[in-house]
């Protein structure tokens, strides 16, 4: 009897398994120990206090104290701000990336492309946590900014550019900008330039041609970058410990410090699995988006 | 002013580097004529079309559309559209919005977008496709969406970069019809570009044919293939037999010529202007006006080479002679297969005939390249 080819579903499958079992072993069954582990309780060493009538533990409502306790206006102000710079973090990565990728990817000679993106990737052959550092160095009130305001007699003493909400943005735009720049390339450099010469020469002007052609054209990279760009600023806790000093908390580093700190895994877990079921949410509501629109699905 | 052309184009260069893709071109289209740009590919057709369009900006020279010093005009503001070789469309926006597209610049009011866009697609026989994206299109609906959304806007000129290339043989004919006969019932300037000679002729009221970045001939389309100017264009046209030969004497507009492989011929040089005697000449009769004879007509009055018959092509409707003189000269010709099927083939492979032409269809060729 001859071999028999395949069939195509099950080659799908198996094509899909190494995904499965990656997403299975590190996201989803962490996430599902992290759900569990936040209805529970802090035991006084740390660790998990043991529970032992659980009808009476689910009956009291004790289970859900971690997630009530979140909701205290002090840890809501840190998610609201964790929000607001990550939305800042974004647009500003938008606003600048674009030019950038537009320049690489269209603008530039073809023979130049290669080595102007290598120039994005460079960054990151150095530790994120030493490059952070650097702007310490950067931005502190004997550093290399204020030096030059101070030296060039711009301002009469050193700025307070560290520790502030100013320092963690800088430090946040830094380190995700070339996840905005390299998606925003690969869409635009997929982009027809002849739909751009239509447009001109249909009569509309250069900022018409970008917003009406430029713009929806390359909405899957500007998607890609904005996803990957607000989802680690929204979690990010090493830029503000290290830029922000004690006043600019994060989400990121209320989990962290429940966790390695505070020794309060239950509550950190709520936070954490509050912070993931946010960002999927949206992820949802955008793929449900793309796809009431007829367009592909872009995750 | 009005001018009688709808485009003047003066002393227009391209240059990329060293090399000039349009070099030094001056061309005047006239207003409401089809007119085509014909030439192999990487002859500056293209370049010059996208010169008049704004999207390639000259080296040297002018351009006037309609009167008015367009040059350094941007593409948005020129009073010409273009329908482009892979037409362009945009999409991510439906069929209406694609054609509806370039109104809100063109100061027509909302009220009237609707029944212009609607107009322009019965124009262009697609009434219905209205919501639909061009992906969902034929490439013979994408090309009448592209024209249709260029015509929508009413521009002085039509610009059209190969915009056949991509259909199917069987379409493009029925397209080029269409196209001319559009043309004809709006009365736009039509630039054509191509590459394709049958199709410049069927569309055409005048060709220019491009060769290196110029013009070699510019006239009327019938003119351009009955009439070669160079030698290069005979051979666009697909004519390529070339005499050589020398003016043995010269009387009013017609010259006697010694031709190389031997006997003498008397021709009307009109086109080529005036020839010295002792000076070397070539010129060219096509295909379909030569003739093979089973003996010498010369005493006849009529010019007569013997040739050697080398191949014999079988097309159907035509059969293609492939002869060669004494002087090893390569002769292609065109004979209509009107005899009867059963009295076979006048000659054979291998054998010999003269090659006779009546002396009013010698073509004499411009020395050298382009002129000025």
């Amino acid at each position: 009897m001859a071999d028999r080819p395949p069939r195509p579903e099950r080659t799908g499958v198996l094509l899909a398994l190494p995904t499965w079992l990656t997403l299975g072993v590190f996201f989803l069954l962490p996430l599902a120990i992290l759900f569990v582990i936040s209805f529970g309780q802090r035991a006084t060493y740390g660790g998990l206090k043991p529970i032992v009538d659980l009808g009476l533990y689910l009956r009291s409502g004790k289970f859900l104290a971690n997630y009530a306790r979140s909701l205290h206006p002090i840890y809501l102000q840190i998610f609201w701000r964790s929000i607001w710079m990550a939305v800042v973090t974004t647009l500003v990565c938008l606003v600048v990336s674009f030019p950038v990728a537009y320049y690489i990817a269209v603008a530039a000679p073809a023979r130049r492309r290669n080595l102007l993106l290598g120039l994005v990737v460079v960054p990151f052959w150095t530790s994120f946590l030493i490059r952070t550092y650097a702007w310490m160095f950067i931005l502190r009130t004997e550093g290399l900014v204020n030096r030059f305001l101070v030296g060039s007699g711009l301002t009469h003493g050193p700025l307070e550019l560290l520790y502030n909400n100013f320092a963690v943005l800088i430090g946040l735009i830094y380190g995700e900008l070339p996840f905005m720049i390299l998606p925003l390339y690969a869409s635009l450099e997929k982009l027809d330039l002849s739909l751009l010469e239509a447009s001109a020469d249909l009569g509309a002007a250069r900022s018409s041609t970008f917003w009406r052609i430029t713009v929806p054209m390359t909405m899957p990279g500007i998607v890609a970058g904005v996803i990957l760009v607000f989802v680690p600023s929204l979690g990010q806790f090493i830029v503000s410990d290290l830029l922000g000093g004690a006043k600019t908390i994060l989400a990121g580093n209320l989990i962290q410090n429940q966790f390695a700190v505070a020794r309060n895994k239950p509550f950190g877990a709520a936070v954490a699995f509050e912070l993931t079921a946010a960002v999927l949410l949206l992820l949802f509501a955008y793929a449900l988006y793309t796809k009431r629109k007829g367009q592909d699905v872009l995750l | 002013m009005a001018s009688e052309y709808s485009v003047e184009i003066r002393g227009l260069t391209r240059r990329f580097g060293d090399v000039a893709a349009v070099d030094a071109v001056s061309l005047d289209i006239r207003r409401g004529e089809f007119f085509s740009l014909l030439g192999p590919s990487g002859c500056g057709k293209t370049t010059l079309l996208r010169m008049i369009g704004g999207f390639e900006l000259p080296t040297e020279g002018s351009i006037r559309i309609d009167g008015a010093d367009m040059t350094w005009v941007a593409p948005y503001r020129r009073p010409v559209n273009m329908v482009f070789q892979h037409y362009a469309l945009f999409p991510h926006l439906t069929v209406a919005e694609n054609v509806a597209f370039g109104m809100r610049y063109k100061s027509v009011p909302r009220a009237d977008e609707g029944k212009r866009v609607a107009d322009a697609l019965s124009l262009v026989q697609l009434s219905g496709f209205e919501k639909r994206h061009p992906h969902q299109l034929s490439g013979g609906q994408r090309q009448r969406v592209a024209l249709a959304r260029a015509l929508a806007l009413e521009p002085e000129v039509l610009l059209l970069d190969e915009p056949l290339g991509a259909l199917d043989q069987k379409l493009r004919k029925e397209v080029q019809v269409q196209l001319k006969h559009l043309q004809r019932s709006l009365g736009i300037t039509f630039i054509f570009v191509t590459h394709d000679q049958e199709e410049a002729l069927t569309m055409s009221d005048r060709v220019a044919v491009m060769n290196r970045g110029r013009v070699e001939q510019m006239d009327d389309a019938a003119r351009v293939f009955e009439r070669p100017a160079t030698e290069f264009v005979a051979n666009f046209m697909g004519a390529s037999n070339f005499f050589a030969a020398r003016v043995s004497g010269t009387d009013g507009g017609v010259v006697s010529l010694a031709l190389k492989a031997g006997g003498e011929v008397r021709i009307a040089s009109a086109e080529a202007g005036p020839h010295r005697t002792g000076e070397d000449v070539r010129f060219v009769v096509r295909p379909e006006k030569l003739d093979l004879r089973g003996r010498d007509l010369s005493p006849h009055g009529v010019p007569s080479l013997p040739v050697t018959i080398e191949d014999k092509v079988y097309q159907g409707v035509s059969t293609l002679w492939i002869v060669r003189d004494a002087a090893d000269e390569r002769f292609v010709v065109y004979e209509q297969n009107e005899r009867p099927f059963e009295e076979g083939s006048r000659f054979a492979v291998g054998g010999r005939a003269f090659l006779c032409w009546n002396a009013r269809h010698a073509v004499m060729l411009r020395q050298g390249g382009a002129a000025g």
